[in-house]
Order: C-alpha cells, then structure tokens, then sequence
C-alpha cells in the first residue's frame, strides 16, 4: 500500500508491504540506519522513534500504521551538525560505549525529559527502564540525563572514588 | 613501559578524554554490519534441529529448491569442512547427527527475508530421537553414550589440551603444587562443598552478523560482527584451506561482543551460502532467540572445593575439582577450563594444591568465551566457599580473607612468585570493607532496618584474573602522518565499545607529545590493511596494543628526528620536540615542521628526502611458557588484575526477597589511562555480573529444549535495577611492563560478583547459597532448608568449640573485624 510519512521534518512517499514493520521500513527502504533492531520484539528499546509526539518500539509498529505520521528518529537529533544537548551530554559524560543501544537510549531519555523537565534519579532510571544497554550498567546514563537537565550535582548514589 | 610515569609530567594519560567515535554513535551514524546491505545482497536463514539429540535420517530441501527467489540451499552432507578453535569438532552444518537444540541443519539464501524463511519452513527433516545428555555430571558416567566417538581422531591444540578418546570429556588439565594430602594431614580444619551455576547468554545488544561474499578466483570478503577479525579469518583459511591473501575480513562497528564474537562462528555457513550462490553476496543475522540456540553460551560449572585450614585459619591445602560443560562443541571451553585451572585458588595463597580440571561434552548450545573466561564461574565457587569456611572455623571472612590473601612473596598455582609490582589485592579488599562499613550497620542502616523489617546483611568478595591466551600471544600499532601534521594510528585491536581506541589515542599523544585531536585510531578494521592482532579477548588489549603504540612512537620519532636531522643539519641527539616541528635544541629558532616532513621533506632547489613518515612497534608477550600438562607448572600470565566487591543487602526474611542497597567495587588497575572509562568498564561488568547473580540462565526442559530464549523469560538488567549507590575505586600499584604503568580492567568487574551478594544474604539472613543465579525463592529455600554444618566440615580439631552457634552464623553486628 502507498503511504505518506514525514520523518525528521521531510516527507517520503513510499509503497510497503502491509506486513513491513516501521523499524524495517525505516532502515531497509529509507536507509534510516540509527533506530536498531535487538530482538524484534519490542522488549529491548534499540528502536525505539518518536511516533506522532510519543516514542514508540519501532519494530512494534507496522508502516501502514505510520501513514501521514510525524516520525523523527536519532538522526534527526543534531541540527545543523550540531549535537543537541543531550547528545552532548551523552557523549561528555562518557554515557556511549559500543553504541548499540545508544539512539533508541536517546529518544527515550528526550521522552522522558520532556514528560519530566527535572527528573529524579528514580525518574530516569523509570523512564529508560524499557531500553537494554549491555555495557554501561546505566550509571553513566544517568548521570548524563542529570547533567542534560543541569543537575549533575544530584548524582548522590553514583560516586567515583578514582584517583 | 613506565618512562614519563610521574603524574605531574603526564598531560594526556590519566586525564578525561572524550570518546572519539562516540559522535557517529550519538547521531545514528555510525555503521554496524547489521545496517549494510551489499548490492546483490541474498538474505541467509537455518533450518534448526528440535531435538537435543537425534540422528538426521532424511532431509528433503526439493520443496525449499523450487520456491521462486531461493538461489542457494545447503544440508550437512555437502560440507566438508570441520572447524573448530583448539580442537575441530564442529562441522558447518550437522551431518548425520545433531547435537544440541537449535543446531543447525540446513540453509538457505534468497532474495528477501521473508522467502528464505518461508524456505526454511518448507525443508523436511525426519529425525531419530535419541535420550540426550543434559547434566554434564551424566556426561561423566560409564555407559554414557558419546557425543563426539570420533574424539580420537580430531586435530587438537597439542601443547595446552589432553581430550579423552572414547569419553565425553574434551579436555582435562592439571595442576599439582606441593604435597596437598601432607597439608590436609597437618589441617586443623577441612571443610568441602560444592558450587554451581548454569549456563548463560552474553546479549550483545547486535546479534551476529556477517555478509559474505564468496568472489570469483576465491577471494572471499567477510563483513562481521567479529571480536576478532585476524582469528576468522585464521580460522577461516584453516577449514577451506585458503592462503591468508586470500581472504579480507572487515569489521565495523560491533555492537557488543563480550566474548562470544571472540571466536568463529556464522561466518563459514554464510560464505559456502555465497559460493552456492554464485559468487552473490550472502548477510545472516541471528534472531534473538537463535543468539541464545544457535551461538555459543557460557559454559556451566559445577566446582568442589576441599579446604585445609590450620587452628589459627591458615590454608594449608586445598583440592579443586572443575566439572565444566562445553555442551555439543569445544569451542573455546577447553581453553576456559585450562585458564581456570591454573587460577581455581583464587586470589589466595595456598601452599599445596590439587587441580582436576574437565570439559565434558553434552548436548546443548555449545560454550564459548564470555568476559571472565571461567572466573565468574568458578570465583561464585571460591569466594562463597571462603565465607563458609570462615563461618565453619568460627572467624569472621573478611579476617580470613584477610590472612590468606596472596600477596609478594606467595606463588601462584603453576610456580609463579607474586612481586610487589603484581598488585595488591589486599588493598582492594580493604578499600571495598571501608567503603561499606563492613562488620557493623551504620545508625541509618538500623534506622532502615527496623523501618522496613528486613534484615541488611554485608559481604565481601576478591577476585584475581590474568589473560588466557597463547605463549606468544602479539600485536602491533603502526602510526602514519598526514601532509598536514596530523596522525592516524593503525592497530588490530577492536573497539567494540570498550574505549580502548580513546585510550590508545591518550598514549599515542603522551608519547608523541602532540594534542589529542591530531591524533586519530582507525575503530573499523581491515585485515588486509590492518597490522595483525591475536584477539579481542583477555583483558590483554591495553597492555599489549597499548605497548605497541608507545613502541610505534618512538619508531616515528626517531624516523622523523633522521630525516629532520639531515635538513637541519644537526645530529639527532641534539633535536627535541612539540606538536608543530623538530628543533635543536641549544638553537630552538632552527626547526622545521612536521608537516613538512611528513610526506617527504623537499628542500627549496626540489631535492626531496626521506619519505612518508611510517612509524611502526611489534609487542609479543614475554616469559611465557606453555603449561606442564602433568603438573600445571609454567608461565600463563602476563600480568595478574586483582579485584574485590563489598554489597550491603536488605533482605525479607519471610519471602527471601532482596534488594541491593550498594555495591563498591576496587580494582588495581595499575595506573588509569582514562578514569571514565575505567569506571565504564568497572560499573557496566559489575552490572553485568549482578544479572549473573541474580537472574540470567538457561533453563531446559527434561528434553533438553531450552525454556527461555528471550527476553521475556531471560532478563537482563535494566535502569531500574542497578543497586541504589555504586562507588568504583581505582587503586593504582604500577604495572611494570605495561604502558605507563596500566594494566587491563575489562573483564574483572564481572568477577566475583555473584559471591559478594550470597555473601552478603548469607549474613543478613542465613542462607547458605550455593548454586547461582540467586533468585528470591533460592534464598527462601536456602533459608529453610540449612545443611547441617556436620555434613560439610569432614575434619575439626580437637577440643573444638564449633558447636556454639555463635561461632557459626556470622551476623553483621557480632562480626569480628579487623
């Protein structure tokens, strides 16, 4: 079936089959490579993309259900070559490590900066409960959406004792 | 390596340095293998086995051959390939047999995802179902059948593994040291239990991947998902009997390996779908659920320790036996079993000890290399067992631990003698005991305590690791300079998220002296471009590679200062330095840029000399030896990492549930290259090692079909689930043979854990844990059902007041400490 959708501000016009998920449609057809796929089924978070103004698992969603939707996926998160402020914070505060799980990480942190401005420890760790990393244990995450909401000094409970 | 190791001359090393490829991860550009597709590129997928154990009596692909848009179908019996790492027991497909669930025994390559697994569906396989064995302890009986009759016949690595023809047992290593009944004749004490845990999955978040293109002339070109790039295509040749030139393996981002994309794996399959295919480009990705049937595990372990202690809680020997489970094929647990038998002590001197070590062979998903290589596994038996032989002989852990801590002047297992510069675990223990209040609760924890109603139990535990890797284990760095000044460092060593590519970059800079952002570490790797490395494995990438790269360094500079020297018309003892030119010393005004010789130096009539600016550093491992295969005795490590965790718990004593309050977590890392990204490996393998702990494992049905193979029913930890406080100590005691002082960290985190949290439960509550993953109901049950301290104490010294409770249950608040 044909369908219309607009993906970080630009409008694409495409045939899918009705059994194409978005996550397939977004990275095979369009080239959308940023959103991952973990498991295919909706457990991980690897590709989680905004849908409409909420983050959804992309591999969840079919494309046909994506008609005249407003998606933005990670690669539309750095404008004019520059990284957002949360990226920045991701990459400062050393929250990127084999960088699988790293855009799906993002949208969700922006989700749930956006539902929570100023969020608590327990907040963040809430809000990104839904996205697997295998390699930070999360800290480091953390601490960048503290210091992305300009308070990395709350980060009591997460301490460096390093040399 | 320790020239310029004094902090205060350092301007890169031991200092923040952001992550340089972290920016392609941010934005979504960064490209992983599973992101390529190749034009022409055909869509690979397996016919799994059901079975655990069966003969293959029929398989019929004529259905999946005539469906419209298959090009290539495989079965077992086309291929006549084995494979293997230290002993080549596996072939490409199943042929005859299957050996564990989820094998694959057949394959096709189509146009599209979705006719090749419509093609799967439609290939018949008849099956003979045969009883398999699924308890590696079964393995070990006398009419067990055998998973591999033709153990006799396969070829081995000679030097480190001693398979056992017509038994199920892979390999059985050794290690004999001292005289272990005289020291359990002279024990006060002997106390002996057993220790278990089953197998796990890695969960990389990028399952495997490979694109394989098989060319015309046989070239083949490998885009993998590889740890390891040099070892597939080492191995690659092996089994098809190809030149190394033949054959290009690239690698470009890999999302995660932990050591299960160490070795070789779906790359063989994926390129014989490709030479079918007529020379067509072929990409297999494994699901999830195939990342946990198809591709290899963590192996099991079933550990028993028999400890002699002196009065006064010396141990005075010590007996270990290893039961490992490789399941259907070797892969890489023969070389964890050999790895973790000449370190089954644990961080611990003991005078006389006895090491039985086997891999035996079940049919299961086959087990492989996961961060720790065996010291997870077997520290979960070594650092519980230290509790519980604290807790028999009535002495608080942390003293015992403390009494028998190897330190300078002990030796190893295999003869080695702990210096000075090895490290220091006792500081580690000592550092993590502080960190949580060890031996008593503070005001607030009994605040939180009576508030809650559940118990909050403290525990310790160390860990030890050395790299497991050949004698002659190399690696090499080569730096190039740009037109403009500017760098690029070429190693073989993979960045697969662990920062080393930052860190190389950081001693790179230190020793050149040039800014780190003239200085670029290539993360993607070409085996045809790239100077070889051995593996991505061991913890051994900063020490080795790290070595490397200072020794490229001083390559380029003295190449730089002769070419320099000829234009400046100075000797070259006489030239220093900075990250814009060469100059003489005693004339600092006569220099000449770097720039300017970086490509050749062309002096104003025209007359060029020199060339392209290449500096290059080979670094092999030193001293080692292989292993005496009756004894153990001989060189395996290339440096020691100690470690140690400290986790306060609460837990409810009527339901066993628990939740971690804090984890602190020292290592001697020797001397910290980049401390964020020490602490990103110390806080992401010690969460790693608390979903060990507390929730992942395979589970099977009695048939041998595995139960969980998703992250529905195999969790992993999430955000949610990291303790309430984590503190990360560094604690710095040179190494001298490593880069500026460093040693490896990446692996350690993961170890020891699991003990440190039973350790912890077992003081809250008494519970005396002994198999992991710990789940709540483990701990409900080990709180109801205590083993009488009888059945485990086989020998106790006369006069022994051990029937006094107090002496036997360790309660925070009665604890003798230091």
């Amino acid at each position: 079936m044909k369908i219309k959708v607009t993906i970080n501000g630009d409008v694409y016009e495409r045939d899918v089959a009705e059994n194409r998920t978005l996550l397939r449609f977004l990275r095979e057809d369009l080239g959308f490579t940023g959103p991952k796929e973990g498991c295919g089924a909706g457990e991980c978070g690897a590709c989680t993309v905004y849908f409409n103004g909420k983050t959804v698992n992309s591999c969840m969603v079919l494309a046909a259900e994506a008609d005249g939707a407003v998606i933005e996926t990670i690669e539309g998160e750095a404008k004019d070559g520059t990284l957002s402020k949360l990226q920045e914070a991701f990459d400062k505060n050393n929250a990127v490590q084999c960088g699988f799980c790293t855009s799906g990480m993002i949208m969700s942190a922006k989700e749930l900066i956006r539902i929570h401005p100023k969020p608590t420890v327990e907040e963040i760790k809430e809000g990104l409960e839904g996205n697997f990393c295998r390699c930070t244990g999360y800290s480091q995450i953390i601490e960048a959406v503290l210091d992305a909401t300009d308070q990395l000094d709350k980060k009591e409970g997460l301490k460096y004792a390093g040399k | 390596m320790l020239e310029n190791s004094d902090p205060a001359q350092l301007k890169y090393v031991g200092k923040a340095a952001r992550r340089e490829e972290a920016i392609d991860k941010l934005t979504g550009a960064a490209i992983y293998v599973s992101d390529m597709i190749l034009p022409g590129m055909l869509y690979a997928q397996v016919k799994k086995s059901p079975h655990a154990r069966a003969l293959i009596k029929r398989i019929d692909v004529s259905k999946a051959q005539a469906l419209s848009g298959v090009r290539a179908v495989l079965t077992g019996e086309e291929l006549n390939y084995k494979l293997g790492l230290y002993i080549v027991d596996k072939d490409i497909l199943a042929k005859k047999e299957v050996r564990h669930y989820g094998e694959a025994v057949a394959a096709v390559a189509a146009d599209t995802l979705e006719i090749a697994k419509k093609a799967v569906d439609l290939i018949e396989v008849e099956y003979e179902v045969l009883e398999p064995i699924l308890n590696h302890m079964d393995a070990l009986k006398k009419d067990a059948p055998l998973i591999h009759p033709d153990l006799g016949s396969y070829d081995y690595f000679k030097p480190a593994f001693s398979p056992q023809p017509g038994t199920n047992i892979a390999t059985w290593n050794k290690m004999r040291k001292g005289d272990v009944e005289k020291g359990f004749a002279e024990s006060a004490w002997i106390v002996e239990r057993e220790y278990t845990n089953p197998s796990v999955q890695h969960v990389p978040m990028e399952t495997h991947v490979a694109i394989v293109q098989w060319g015309k002339q046989d070239d083949v070109t490998i885009w993998s998902s590889a740890q390891s790039p040099f070892t597939v295509r080492d191995l690659f040749c092996y089994a098809f009997k190809l030149p190394r030139n033949k054959v290009r393996v690239l690698v470009p981002h890999v999302g995660g390996g932990f050591g299960g994309k160490a070795g070789i794996h779906i790359e063989p399959l994926t390129a014989m779908l490709s030479k079918k295919a007529n020379g067509r480009p072929v990409k297999f990705q494994a699901t999830r659920e195939e990342e946990f049937t198809l591709l290899p595990c963590r192996s099991a372990l079933t550990y028993r320790i028999k400890t002699g202690v002196s009065q006064d809680g010396k141990i005075l020997a010590q007996k270990m036996t290893m039961y490992w489970d490789a399941g259907a094929y070797a892969d890489y647990a023969v070389n964890v079993t050999r790895a973790s038998c000449y370190s089954a002590q644990g961080p611990y001197d003991v005078p006389n000890a006895w090491v039985d070590a086997y891999t035996l062979y079940t049919n299961k998903p086959y087990g492989t290399a996961y961060r720790g290589f065996g010291h997870v596994e077997f520290h979960w038996g070594v650092e519980r067992h230290m509790d519980l032989v604290a807790k028999a002989i009535g002495m608080d852990p942390l003293e015992f631990r403390r009494k028998n801590l190897i330190h300078p002047g002990s030796t190893t297992l295999s003869g080695e003698v702990i210096q000075e510069h090895t490290g220091n675990v006792l500081k580690c223990v000592d550092e993590v005991a502080k960190a949580i209040n060890y031996g008593k609760l503070t005001d607030a924890e009994k605040a939180r305590e009576k508030a809650t109603g559940r118990k909050i139990g403290k525990g310790i535990a160390a860990l030890h690791k050395a790299p497991a890797m050949p004698s002659f284990t190399a690696t090499a760095a080569v730096i190039k300079m740009n037109s403009d000044g500017t760098v690029h460092v070429n190693v073989g060593l993979m960045e697969i998220g662990q920062g080393s590519s930052t860190a190389y970059q950081q001693i790179v800079a230190e020793r050149l002296g040039f800014p780190l952002e003239k200085i670029k570490v290539t993360v993607e790797k070409d085996t045809d471009r790239d100077p070889y490395d051995w593996q991505t494995v061991a913890s051994k990438g900063l020490i080795m590679t790290g070595n490397a790269c200072i020794l490229a360094a001083e390559d380029f500079l003295k190449k730089g200062y002769e070419v320099a020297a000829q234009v400046l018309r100075a000797n070259p003892v006489d030239l220093a330095h900075d990250g814009e030119k060469v100059y003489v010393k005693h004339h600092p005004t006569e220099s000449v840029a770097w720039s300017k010789l970086a490509i050749g130096y062309a002096f104003p009539n025209g007359n060029g000399i020199g060339g392209p600016l290449i500096g290059v550093g080979n670094y092999i491992a030193q001293g080692l030896t292989n292993l005496d295969k009756e004894t153990g005795e001989g060189y395996p490590a290339l440096d020691w990492t100690y470690g140690a965790h400290g986790i306060i718990v609460e837990v409810d004593p009527d339901t066993g549930e628990y939740k971690v309050i804090k984890v602190a977590s020292a290592f001697d890392v020797g001397k910290t290259i980049n401390p964020d990204m020490v602490r990103g490996q110390a806080v992401g393998g010690m969460i790693q090692g608390l979903g060990t702990a507390t929730c992942e494992g395979y589970i099977y049905d009695k048939a041998g079909h595995l139960l969980n193979p998703s992250f529905t029913d195999n969790k992993i930890p999430t955000a949610k689930d990291i303790p309430e406080e984590i503190e990360t100590i560094a604690v710095e005691t040179p190494q001298l043979d490593g880069p500026y002082g460093a040693r490896g960290v990446g692996e350690h985190p993961m170890i020891s854990v699991a003990p440190a949290l039973a350790n912890a439960i077992d003081a809250a509550v008494g519970a005396e844990l002994v198999h992991m993953p710990i789940r709540f109901e483990d701990v409900w049950r080990a709180i109801q059902n205590r083993e009488p301290i009888d059945n485990w104490i086989t020998k106790t010294p006369s006069g022994s007041c051990r029937s006094d409770p107090a002496t036997r249950l360790h309660s925070p608040d009665s604890a003798i400490t230091p």
